[in-house]
């Protein structure tokens, strides 16, 4: 990267055509080396899909480095059948949606009561959010799986579901207080003055002028539910509630996954992961900015 | 006044659901742990009461300081790595790329950077295990393709090179997070900051330290609190990848807290580390937001 370190003194008509001549290795070395970086990054992506559709023969003879002699599409589909696939997406999906809906709806609650509201001792339940975000899953794990047994709770979508709202929240609740204590003051005003009360107020105003904010929370809130996996290994045990995440974590080192089929599994985790990253392109890339302000 | 505090007390209610449920999920689980820490329990029948014997176990412990001096180095390569890395990358990427190339260059290369932090951590575990495996993996056979074979290793399974591996590992899932941030931060910056430092003579290198990453700031901070933290919690590519071995090469506090808990039925000396771990982070996480809050202030 020192390569860049170029002067580039842009003393109009002397030093341009000069700068130029100079300018152009330069800059065809800069583009090469993040080309490599890319190929760094991406590069073991395009392996695993490259030899997940790779017959174990054509694997065995050529290695990993080939490009397949054809398609093989029936790693992946025995391995779908085997694990029962369709079922680990229907749960991550449908615990990532709920999650994300719950989430964010209690987010906007406990923001409209900190941010708008200004509750008295605002600042200890901020306080409390924030150390709620910091805090490891493994200082609650343990007390989590001993209460939802004892309340029959255990194993259950359910269970996990009420666990990752509240902790999505914690962060939602902090960001979106901030976003709350700048709310325009005339708006509310007016909403007053309309006879509104706060009930109607919060979702006739408040919550349509904070659309985007709240679109943003609700992409995160799905994304990382979908990919968490500590407290989903410890929760879903049983074969039908497993997480995509789960269901090909424990999977790792069983006796059935050869190559092949190692790398199947993993571009069918991968697959999902990519196809949210391209429908929320747009809301993440602006999310991620808007974290960076709180 | 009182038409004021009873409008208050009208927000009030709004809290009311955010409390019960944040009661149940985390203030009774995290008092729970801590009590827990202070007895010896395997998980059934009553925990009996020990004071502060788990804590002087722990610190006697030389598997504790193992976990506590590998996430050392795990905060080397998911945070202090990417974060510099990061701050060079989006400078050239906006700075460089985005004038001379175009701003669709620079997106690309962004979003391509980026793509390991959308695959969830427990993917990202098995592609590596695939790639680092030593019969059948592709980094050894890239090796002897190359005529390097006496350098193929078993990256994952020898206890010399386990904990480089994952550092390797998490280096390339961490380096597109600090590249977004940044250059989203830089988007902030008035060019005419550049154009007048271009008409002083400054160079490059100046720019870069002089404007850069006095602007960015406050993302810099963000950056370096939230893949630190991170860093501190690892567990889904240590359990994918390693296991915490060979022989806890690779052990972390929080796998090591894990295997406490559901593998010897130690759930006190598990509570025991995982209050540990949760002090560690509060404080360090309070110690840069002060840092955060002095550099502001200076401003």
């Amino acid at each position: 990267m020192t390569a860049v370190v170029q002067p580039v003194t842009k003393t109009p008509g002397t030093a341009a055509p000069d700068a130029a001549k100079h300018r152009n290795p330069v800059r065809w070395l800069v583009l090469a080396a993040l080309l490599v970086l890319l190929l760094l990054l991406v590069g073991p992506l395009l392996v695993i899909a490259v030899n997940a559709v790779k017959s174990p023969a054509d694997y065995a003879a050529n290695g990993p480095l080939s490009f397949p002699g054809s398609l093989y599409w029936d790693g992946i589909v025995d391995f779908w059948n085997r694990v029962n696939f369709g079922r680990k997406l229907w749960n991550s999906f449908i615990i990532s949606l709920v999650v994300a809906v719950l989430g964010v709806v209690l987010s906007i609650l406990n923001a409209y009561a900190l941010g708008i509201g200004r509750v008295k001792g605002r600042v200890w339940f901020l306080v409390f959010f924030l150390v709620a975000n910091l805090l490891p899953q493994e200082v609650l794990v343990y007390p989590l799986y001993y209460i939802s047994k004892e309340a029959g709770l255990y194993d259950s979508l359910f269970a996990i579901i009420i666990i990752f709202t509240v902790i999505q929240s914690a962060f939602g609740t902090y960001l979106l207080t901030s976003v709350y204590t700048e709310f325009p003051r005339e708006l509310l005003d007016a909403a007053s003055v309309d006879g509104a009360g706060k009930w109607r107020t919060l979702w006739r105003v408040v919550v349509p002028v904070s659309g985007p904010t709240l679109a943003v929370l609700f992409t995160f809130f799905f994304i990382w539910t979908w990919n968490e996996f500590f407290l989903p290994l410890v929760f879903l045990i049983s074969n039908d509630n497993q997480t995509v995440p789960v269901a090909l974590g424990v999977l790792q080192g069983d006796r059935m996954m050869d190559a092949t089929t190692t790398s199947a599994s993993a571009l069918i985790g991968i697959l999902p992961a990519i196809l949210f990253f391209l429908i929320f392109q747009r809301t993440l890339t602006r999310g991620i900015a808007a974290g960076a302000i709180k | 006044m009182a038409g004021r505090s009873s409008r208050e007390r009208g927000y009030a209610l709004y809290l009311i659901p955010g409390v019960l449920a944040s009661l149940a999920v985390i203030v009774v689980p995290l008092v729970m742990t801590v009590y827990v820490s202070f007895t010896k329990w395997t998980g059934v029948g009553d925990p009996r009461w020990v004071g502060f014997d788990n804590y002087t176990r722990l610190f006697g412990d030389t598997l504790f300081w193992q976990s506590f001096g590998n996430i050392g180095l795990l905060v080397f390569a998911m945070a202090v790595i990417p974060t510099l890395l990061g701050l060079v990358l989006a400078a050239v990427l906006f700075d460089y790329v985005g004038k001379r190339f175009g701003d669709r260059w620079a997106g690309l290369f962004r979003s391509g950077y980026y793509l390991p932090q959308v695959i969830p951590v427990a993917v990202t575990g098995i592609i590596w295990s695939w790639i680092l495996h030593p019969g059948y993996g592709a980094l050894n056979r890239i090796l002897e393709a190359v005529g390097l074979g006496g350098l193929a290793r078993n990256w994952l399974g020898d206890p010399d090179y386990a904990l480089y591996s994952v550092m390797l590992v998490m280096i390339w899932f961490q380096i597109g997070y600090p590249v977004v941030m940044f250059m989203s931060g830089l988007s902030r910056i008035d060019p005419s900051l550049y154009e007048a430092a271009d008409l002083d003579g400054a160079t490059w290198w100046q720019r870069f330290r002089k404007i850069t990453v006095y602007m960015i700031r406050p993302e810099f901070y963000v950056v370096l609190i939230t893949t630190t933290i991170a860093a501190l919690k690892i567990f889904g590519q240590v359990f994918v990848l390693t296991k915490g071995g060979p022989s806890n090469a690779t052990l972390v506090p929080s796998y090591f807290a894990y295997k406490n808990f559901f593998e010897k039925a130690q759930v006190g000396y598990g509570s025991a580390i995982s209050t540990v771990l949760t002090v560690l982070i509060v404080v360090l996480a309070f110690l840069f937001l002060r840092l955060q809050h002095r550099s502001e202030e200076l401003r």
